[in-house]
């Protein structure tokens, strides 16, 4: 089997029960009661959870890449956007569920008046385009570049889902300022890879006119 | 129903065993055939039957406790699992499980307490002698975190007020000040400066006398476990959990309104008088529903957590959107 069709018929299903892993650990502690004292609140900030560590694998392909030069991680960005799109849904769908009973007015007040809320909701919104144009049809419709313009929007979802996190907590701020870290650096290695570019550029230009 | 009973006859010595193994077992296959979200929402529902009666066996059992008529008679009880696992009790740590997990470090008996401030008896007071000063009260009252969940716990205590009494507190006391104990070998919570220790909490002499209020000292007709707060500690059934300060080594009678931990920390979000109210939110968060541990919708949050008419009149004229 050559190395694409290893990846594509091997690594990547296996990939995929893996992402689909703190699912099953939600639906299996759930059926047996062992969510804990407070079960509603369990799965929404592991579902929280979940979509920022994937917001932050899908954000880490590209700058590996670089690193490694291993360039089939690129295989895996939309399986990982679309996981991360997942477990936010998931998050999502609890709060507008058993927090506001489908009453989409109860969240829009939200969302005006609670900073975390407008951060966490305009992260999850922007996830949606994103979602909905993952496909070969979309990429061809839009054409590559500007369907690339739309996915950095995936940016903005990282920084709404960084600050949603850090907003809500009372006192416990660890965990949150390392996912703010860990995603200012994903973002902060493609500033200095375009800076970088731009540097190389420069210097290549005037050795290109002489020769 | 359980709540009127709690005390005297637990479920456990009436329902028998099987009988509940057997429900849980049914509610299981029952759950099976459910698809995985419904699974989700049954889960905790056997949670409940089965571990409600898990009390500790070897905590020390409290015994001829009065009943109150300010219990809460209406409300399903939280079970002792509930009550005694899931809980902000930062000395042990942040996480809600933390203090369960913990606190077996903290010695709560010797215990003894210092009385001090504009008072006529200050001094210290052996735990094992205050034991034996009031009667024993159960009160079973609805127990509101800041964090919008709630539970409705029995506690065992006494009035605060007969508590405060026995030291004589000048014309001069306006308020008392209470706080935790600080020592980092029983309390391994306090190595972090998640808080400015020790935790302090403070209530107007009026809050204080109030016929609500009550040192607890046990739960579930048990001494108090260390997670909870061992050996005393404050229950203020209409303010935010948050006031409730545990393992209660020093009570300070002042002339001015003492600054509590979490107003110290944060004074736009957490205030002194911290009452439940629904029409003031948290900076951050909604204050209008709370989930009722045990259950998954939210319910609403009523005025100073249903006891309105017995404390409302405490706060006549004063703007509570400010005073909050």
């Amino acid at each position: 089997m050559s190395p694409t069709l290893i990846i594509r018929r091997i690594v990547k299903p296996v990939v995929f029960l893996a992402a689909l892993g703190p699912f099953t650990w939600l639906v299996y502690n759930a059926f047996w009661g062992d969510l804990g004292v407070n079960p509603v609140e369990t799965i929404t900030n592991y579902s929280g959870i979940w979509t920022l560590r994937f917001i932050a694998i899908t954000l880490a392909l590209t700058p590996l890449r670089w690193i490694t030069g291993f360039n089939p991680l690129a295989l895996f960005r939309r399986m990982m956007g679309l996981f991360a799109f997942f477990y936010g849904s998931l998050h999502f769908m609890t709060y507008f569920i058993l927090d506001h009973s489908l009453q989409f007015a109860g969240v829009w007040d939200d969302v005006v008046k609670r900073p975390y809320i407008t951060a966490g909701f305009t992260a999850f919104v922007l996830m949606v385009p994103l979602a909905l144009t993952s496909t070969q049809g979309w990429i061809r419709r839009l054409g590559g570049k500007r369907w690339n313009l739309l996915h950095r929007l995936i940016y903005i979802t990282a920084v709404g889902a960084v600050l949603h996190y850090m907003w809500k907590v009372k006192l416990d701020t660890g965990y949150p300022t390392y996912y703010a870290v860990l995603v200012g650096v994903l973002l902060g290695a493609r500033v200095w890879q375009r800076m970088g570019r731009r540097a190389v550029a420069a210097r290549t230009v005037p050795v290109r006119r002489e020769a | 129903m359980l709540i009127k009973k709690a005390p005297d006859i637990r479920e456990s010595e009436v329902t028998p065993r099987s009988w509940y193994v057997r429900r849980r077992e049914f509610l299981q296959v029952a759950g099976s055939t459910a698809v995985a979200v419904a699974a989700g929402a049954a889960g905790p529902i056997f949670d409940g039957t089965a571990t409600a009666l898990a009390q500790n066996p070897a905590a020390q059992k409290l015994e001829n406790l009065r009943k109150s008529p300010l219990s809460v008679t209406d409300e399903k009880l939280n079970s002792y699992k509930d009550v005694t696992t899931y809980n902000n009790f930062y000395e042990f740590g942040l996480d809600k499980g933390d203090p369960a997990r913990y606190a077996g470090s903290l010695k709560p008996r010797p215990w003894s307490v210092v009385v001090e401030g504009q008072c006529g008896k200050p001094g210290t007071y052996n735990m094992e002698d205050i034991m034996k000063w009031f009667p024993l009260e159960e009160r079973i009252y609805r127990m509101r975190c800041v964090e919008a969940w709630s539970m409705v716990i029995p506690w065992v205590g006494f009035p605060m007020a007969d508590f405060v009494k026995r030291f004589e507190p000048t014309s001069k006391a306006k308020f008392v000040k209470m706080t935790t104990l600080v020592d980092t070998k029983q309390m391994p919570g306090q190595t972090e400066p998640a808080l400015p220790w020790p935790y302090v909490e403070g209530l107007r002499m009026d809050e204080a006398m109030h016929p609500l209020t009550i040192m607890a000292v046990g739960l579930y007709g048990e001494v108090l476990p260390n997670q909870n707060g061992a050996p005393i500690r404050l229950v203020v059934p209409w303010k935010y959990g948050f006031k409730g300060v545990k393992s209660i080594v020093r009570v300070s009678f002042e002339e001015n309104e003492p600054l509590n931990t979490w107003k110290r920390m944060q004074s736009r979000e957490y205030g002194f008088y911290a009452n439940v109210n629904p029409a003031v939110d948290h900076p951050r968060w909604s204050q209008a529903t709370e989930r009722r541990i045990g259950e998954f919708f939210k319910r609403k949050t009523l005025p100073f957590n249903g006891y309105a008419d017995q404390v409302a009149s405490l706060y006549a004229g004063m703007d509570l959107s400010k005073f909050y």
